[in-house]
């Protein structure tokens, strides 16, 4: 080790380490124990850090990728076309669906001609990188600042159309997602993505 | 004797019994609760308003988990571990002066169970037998954890036993007397044991967080290298007793330290406000509560401070340390009560 080298010091709070000999009135260690109980009473005023969660929720990030929601179009129909683009990207595999064809009278339920009669996600499998919204093709899929609640039993976890699929009265409201980047994007409208 | 004497007697027994309980059960909470507000969290809260009822879910949990029992471990002593752990911590009470006198009905009644006239020595040796407790406990288990915990314990109750009876007796020669009513008695108003004796004092709070087995003592129960200590084995309300006699032990000690140092039930200018005598006694029962809630926090506040000792400098700084100090004390109060005194 080169010993000329300065110390750095990141925290300006580090203090050299002396094993010089104690004074008497250190030995008796009683001023330092006061010390220390000062500090710790004085802790006893600081501000709780603790977030008391299901009354108190923590501010997240804008664009925090919580809990998907599966988007309906102004006309309340599922934008969700059951192209597997979300389950083939989805590092995790935690994405399955299957596939139907829309019939006649189901026009206003579905956009196009095919959606996925059945789309899960297992939550436990999720590790929430979006990749899937990134895949979409059809702006069908966020995900949002709602957390996955926790459950006592595993295959509570997998999560099919009934929680998915957003309620028509009760929108979940995904503009926060929707980075400058992103808005710049579907601006674009050579972009296959955007048609 | 008449009956009312006798009655009187066993009323007091049993509020003392409930108090101590009832005393340990909420400071289980109390020191979660400044234990959360020392590291800046909040603290049990969700049982009841400010988690009031969570020494009753403890309580339950406790007795609803599996009774176990190592194999090879010594029945008997394995019961009575435990059993003799609460049953000492429970019998100390008996001769702490809780207040004064009432006066009901022309007659006079004294708060104390007992006035013992060698109320010191008896709980001296109430307290010695703690660690028969703690010993049997651990070597019952059949586990090396456990009894290497119950012989650091041992050692240790031993050690400090030593200095904190010597600090005892500088109290003893001042006042002339081993009881604890006339102890407590002679601090009149400020006139407390703590200005006369400060190093006695603070050897004799020392030795209280080590008999009680507080951190920084708390070898015997180490988790950190003893999993547990002298209760490694032990699960469900036997646990519960252990832990809950830890809690009474806190409680007996600062009413010994607040009855041999602080005056006890006395508080400054008792006679001075012109009360009537009831209202004297039964301020300073709440004078000597607050003074004792006031050292439980103490022990607290200590535990969530300090670190725990090593082993050698436990023994070294018992023995070494302390026990100069408390002799030194010793000897100059004697010489200075010899000179001045007479």
């Amino acid at each position: 080790m080169n010993q000329d080298s300065t110390k750095i010091s990141l925290t300006n709070r580090s203090k050299v380490v002396s094993n010089k000999k104690m004074t008497l009135l250190e030995r008796f260690y009683l001023p330092a124990i006061f010390k220390g109980m000062f500090i710790t009473f004085s802790h006893f005023f600081k501000k709780e850090v603790t977030i008391q969660y299901p009354e108190e929720k923590r501010k997240f990030s804008d664009i925090y990728r919580g809990l998907h929601v599966l988007k309906l179009d102004d006309e309340g129909r599922e934008r969700c076309t059951a192209c597997g683009l979300c389950a083939l990207s989805c590092p995790a595999e935690a994405i399955t669906m299957i596939a139907a064809e829309r019939k006649e009278d189901e026009k206003d339920l579905y956009r196009e001609e095919k959606y996925a009669a059945v789309y899960e996600i297992n939550m436990l499998r999720c590790i929430f990188c979006g990749d899937c919204e990134s895949a979409c093709p059809k702006e069908a899929i966020f995900l949002t600042d709602r957390l996955v609640p926790s459950e006592y039993k595993r295959d509570k976890f997998i999560y099919g159309k009934d929680v998915l699929v957003e309620k028509k009265d009760a929108r979940v409201d995904v503009s926060k997602r929707q980075t400058p980047e992103v808005l710049e994007f579907k601006k674009d409208k050579s972009k296959l993505h955007n048609k | 004797m008449d009956i009312h004497f006798i009655l009187y007697k066993l009323i007091l027994a049993a509020a003392i019994l409930l108090l101590s309980l009832v005393i340990a059960m909420y400071a289980t909470l109390f020191e979660r609760k400044i234990a959360g507000f020392f590291q800046d969290r909040l603290g049990p809260n969700r049982a009841g308003t400010f988690g009031l009822l969570q020494p009753v879910a403890d309580g339950v949990k406790l007795f609803f988990k599996e009774e176990f029992m190592p194999a090879n471990a010594d029945k008997v002593l394995y019961i009575l571990g435990p059993s003799l752990t609460m049953l000492v911590a429970l019998l100390a009470s008996a001769v702490i002066p809780w207040g004064g006198t009432l006066m009901i009905g022309g007659h006079e009644y004294a708060l104390q169970v007992a006035d013992v006239n060698i109320g010191v020595l008896y709980v001296f040796a109430v307290i010695s037998i703690g660690v028969y407790g703690v010993m049997i406990g651990g070597w019952a288990s059949n586990n090396k954890y456990a009894l290497m915990g119950a012989v650091r314990a041992a050692s240790q109750m031993i050690s400090y036993e030593l200095a904190m009876s010597m600090s005892i007796v500088t109290i003893v020669m001042t006042s002339g007397s081993l009881s604890l009513n006339d102890i407590v008695a002679q601090q009149h108003g400020m006139n407390w044991n703590v200005f006369t004796q400060p190093i006695g004092f603070v050897v004799f709070l020392i030795c209280a967080f080590a008999e009680t087995n507080r951190s920084p003592f708390d070898l015997p129960e180490c988790e950190t290298e003893l999993i547990g200590g002298y209760h490694t084995e032990y699960s469900s309300m036997k646990l519960g007793f252990y832990l809950f006699a830890e809690y009474i032990n806190i409680f007996i000690s600062s009413a010994m330290i607040s009855s041999l140092y602080f005056g006890g039930y006395n508080f400054p200018f008792m006679n001075d406000l012109g009360l009537s005598h009831n209202m004297v006694t039964i301020l300073g029962t709440v004078a000597l509560f607050a003074k004792i809630s006031f050292f439980g926090f103490v022990f607290m506040w200590v535990r969530w401070t300090l670190p725990r000792f090593r082993y050698d400098q436990l023994m070294r700084f018992g023995w070494k340390g302390l026990m100069p100090w408390a002799m030194a004390n010793m000897i100059l109060t004697g010489f200075f009560h010899l000179l001045f005194k007479k």
